[in-house]
């Protein structure tokens, strides 16, 4: 924990005390942190587990079961391709397959430019606009996979005109 | 209570409402196959689905260990669709399960064995995904498999209830789900402290012992002179691993099979409990009368030592300094009595057996050596030592009873044998430091306020016009307690004595494993009842012996007067004592 900066350990402490009150506080607490910092590393799963009582182990247990939370820090843009039934039967592994091959990574992981971070989600309950991506909470219904080499050009194009 | 009818197997009966149907269905008679569940309430997550049954009211097959009764409630248990369900469970646990069975340290007490024979299991009946295997055995002490696990949660539940520290947890999702430390670590570098609460609960082999039996193999072979020392608790549970009732006190049996083994001698660990006892009175009334830090608190669990090292660092003079009492014995063997034999302590390999397995790393500590050589070479668990003995060809039931040795050190007095049990060890102090604040023997050396398995035990005793305060915790989860208050400054103790495990080391980690289904002949509530049925074999070991205070034991006066001089002696703090280290509880 002496690895945590101290102003990380103040908003993290800030964090557990905004649901000190709460009888199961560990799903609010964690996902504040997602949201705040991207990622919920162990040195703070342990200030966590000091705060509230629950067990480190629990609380990695927790962070490692939900896919929206994630233990290294996130690319800038987060792709998300549903996997649920009814996106993986109209072909959502294949869109996988393809943000996979032209970002070169592998699901769960991120681009080495810090870009992109593609994961592979469970049903997010848009069934209806299957195979559905969602990017930084953007959501493209019925995706195809001839359309994904354009988006992530998109993204890329859209990163180059900010950087100019 | 209020109560139900229900019918199971198409007869009527009546039973508490609220309980479950695996419950219920025991108290009428039935046993339904189980696996996952354990003593009632401890952990029931239903996970496993191996105790299927046919219940009206319910939608399809229902778990019956989480599953309650309910009024006008029919349950069916031998319909053929329940019991090809509770086949296909076992079979669907099989599929992703690491089936050496022969080689498997288990074999003989695995439930999943158990199971997958009475439900008539086949082999190799679904082929599927297999989750990644861990091995870890990077711990002197506890081996994890994640190959036999079946994600019961009976460790995680024991780890939390016992300690309140949850270092098992679960992780990741689907076929990917382990039970692990965070990050899947090994024990070696999560706060661990190596009790084995979660192998003696532990229905497979996923987590076992570190066994040690090789290296004792080697020793003999190398002709070193081995000797071997037991623990007070192992005697009272020993016999179970041969199908003896629980609570039989075989402290004869052991100690001839222990000479058929082939060790040299064969020592009572309680002689140096009785040492112990001398150095950490000493200690007590010194600290008492100088000032020094109080409450003391006892050293004689190396699981409670590894807590405290992680945990409470800022207490750690609070420790006695005295090494735990086999540590003592092994360092004593190895000076002393290689001394006065003519042996040279190079050529000696100290075997312990002890109830535990947090012994096993505690021998390891380098600061637990005398010149150089560590106290104690191997430590055995009582499971071990009758794995020891079947392999041997002897019949342990059938076996004359026979002496400890006691040349010039091994007699031991009752203060030490309650050693074994929670508040043993604070008994025993009371009853050396008793005569040693008043000069005058108690006329009544049981102190029951001590006994007992309360989870935290206090009491006041008048030693000569001293008040002395003394507590008594087992388990972390109640030791906690005790330690925030002298965190807090609230603590007013002056004694107190703390045993990793709840019950102290009669239900140690290294003791034979307590399992229903492979006790047929044990009352139905033996959950409940193993650790009192085990501490009272220690108390009759007690009552029965003519010395039961510490200072009388005729060789460790001799021991003082040849030797080591006084307690708490110069020489006395080279071989005896020790000291402590806070840790990091996740070190890279």
């Amino acid at each position: 924990m002496a690895h945590l900066q101290e102003a990380a350990a103040k908003k993290i402490i800030e964090i557990c005390d905004r649901y000190a009150n709460d009888k199961t506080p560990l799903m609010m607490i964690l996902s504040d942190i997602q949201k705040e910092y991207g990622y919920i590393p162990l040195e703070v799963q342990e200030l966590v587990s000091e705060k509230t009582g629950i067990s480190v182990a629990e609380i990695y247990g927790v962070v490692t079961f939900y896919s929206f939370f994630s233990l290294t820090p996130k690319g800038k843009y987060v792709i998300g391709v549903c996997l649920g039934t009814a996106c993986y039967v109209k072909g959502a592994q294949q869109i996988v397959d393809k943000f996979s091959e032209i970002i070169g990574i592998k699901a769960g992981e991120t681009s080495a430019d810090g870009l992109f971070t593609l994961d592979a989600l469970r049903c997010i309950g848009a069934c209806g606009i299957a195979p559905a991506v969602t990017i930084n909470g953007k959501v493209y219904p019925k995706l195809t996979v001839d359309a994904v080499p354009k988006i992530v050009a998109e993204y890329r194009a859209m990163e180059a005109t900010n950087n100019d | 209570m209020a109560k139900v009818n229900i019918k199971i197997e198409g007869i009527p009966f009546e039973v508490e409402a609220g309980m479950t149907i695996l419950e219920a269905a025991k108290r009428c008679g039935f046993e339904i196959p189980s696996l996952c569940t354990f003593q009632g309430n401890e952990c029931s997550m239903g996970s496993c689905r191996v105790c299927l049954v046919e219940a009206t009211g319910a939608r399809g097959l229902v778990a019956s260990c989480v599953y309650p009764v309910a009024e006008g409630m029919e349950i069916t248990i031998s319909s053929p669709k329940a019991t090809a369900a509770r086949r296909s469970s076992v079979e669907l646990l099989l599929s992703n399960h690491n089936k050496n069975c022969q080689q498997c340290d288990k074999n003989g007490k695995c439930e999943l064995l158990h199971v997958a024979k009475i439900t008539g299991a086949r082999d190799d009946m679904y082929q599927g995904e297999q989750t990644p295997v861990t091995v870890d055995q990077l711990t002197p002490s506890i081996v994890r498999d994640t190959s036999k696990c079946v994600l019961c949660g009976r460790c995680v539940a024991r780890c939390k209830n016992a300690h309140g520290m949850g270092i098992l947890g679960f992780e990741k999702r689907g076929f990917n789900t382990i039970v692990a430390p965070a990050e899947n670590r090994s024990f070696a570098n999560s706060p661990c402290i190596l009790c084995g609460q979660c192998v003696s609960v532990c229905p497979t082999g996923a987590l076992m012992e570190v066994s040690e039996i090789s290296k004792v193999d080697e020793a003999m072979k190398a002709g070193k002179y081995v000797v071997v020392q037991t623990a007070p608790a192992v005697r009272a549970a020993l016999g179970e691993e041969f199908d003896m009732p629980i609570g039989s006190l075989v402290t004869g049996k052991m100690v001839a099979a222990l000479k058929r083994l082939g060790f040299k001698k064969v020592f009572d660990t309680n002689f140096a409990a009785d040492l112990t006892i001398m150095e950490e009175a000493t200690e007590l009334l010194g600290r008492i009368a100088n000032g020094g830090k109080l409450p003391m608190i006892t050293s004689c669990s190396p699981g409670w030592v590894n807590y405290a090292e992680y945990n409470y660092g800022d207490l750690l003079p609070h420790l006695s300094s005295c090494k735990s009492p086999h540590e003592m014995f092994g360092a004593i063997l190895k000076s002393y009595y290689c001394e006065k034999n003519g042996i040279d302590p190079k050529d000696m390999f100290v075997v312990s057996i002890m109830p535990c397995t947090a012994k096993k790393s505690e021998k390891a500590r380098p600061e637990l050596s005398v010149n150089g050589l560590p106290d104690v070479d191997a430590v055995l668990t009582t499971r071990e030592l009758a794995k020891l003995i079947k392999r041997s060809g002897i019949n342990f039931v059938k076996l004359p009873d026979a002496e400890f040795d006691n040349d010039i050190v091994g007699d031991y007095t009752g203060a030490g044998v309650i050693f074994g049990t929670t508040g043993g060890v604070m008994e025993a102090a009371l009853r050396t430091a008793a005569f040693k604040l008043t000069g005058n023997e108690l006329d009544k050396v049981d102190m029951t306020a001590v006994r007992g398995f309360d989870g935290i035990k206090e009491a006041s005793y008048d030693l000569g016009g001293t008040t002395v305060k003394v507590a008594v915790a087992h388990g972390m989860k109640n030791a906690k307690v005790l330690l925030d208050d002298i965190r807090a400054g609230k603590s007013e103790y002056h004694f107190i004595e703390i045993m990793g495990c709840p019950g102290g080391c009669i239900a140690g980690g290294g003791q034979p494993y307590v399992r229903p289904c492979f006790l047929p002949n044990e009352d139905a509530d033996i959950m409940d009842t193993f650790k009192a049925k085990r501490a009272a074999a220690l108390y009759q070991e007690d009552a029965s012996k003519a010395l039961r205070v510490s200072h009388k034991n005729p060789q460790v006066i001799a021991l003082y007067d040849e030797y080591l001089g006084e307690p708490n002696s110069h020489k006395a703090h080279e071989l005896l004592h020790t000291h402590y280290t806070a840790k990091e509880k996740f070190s890279k």
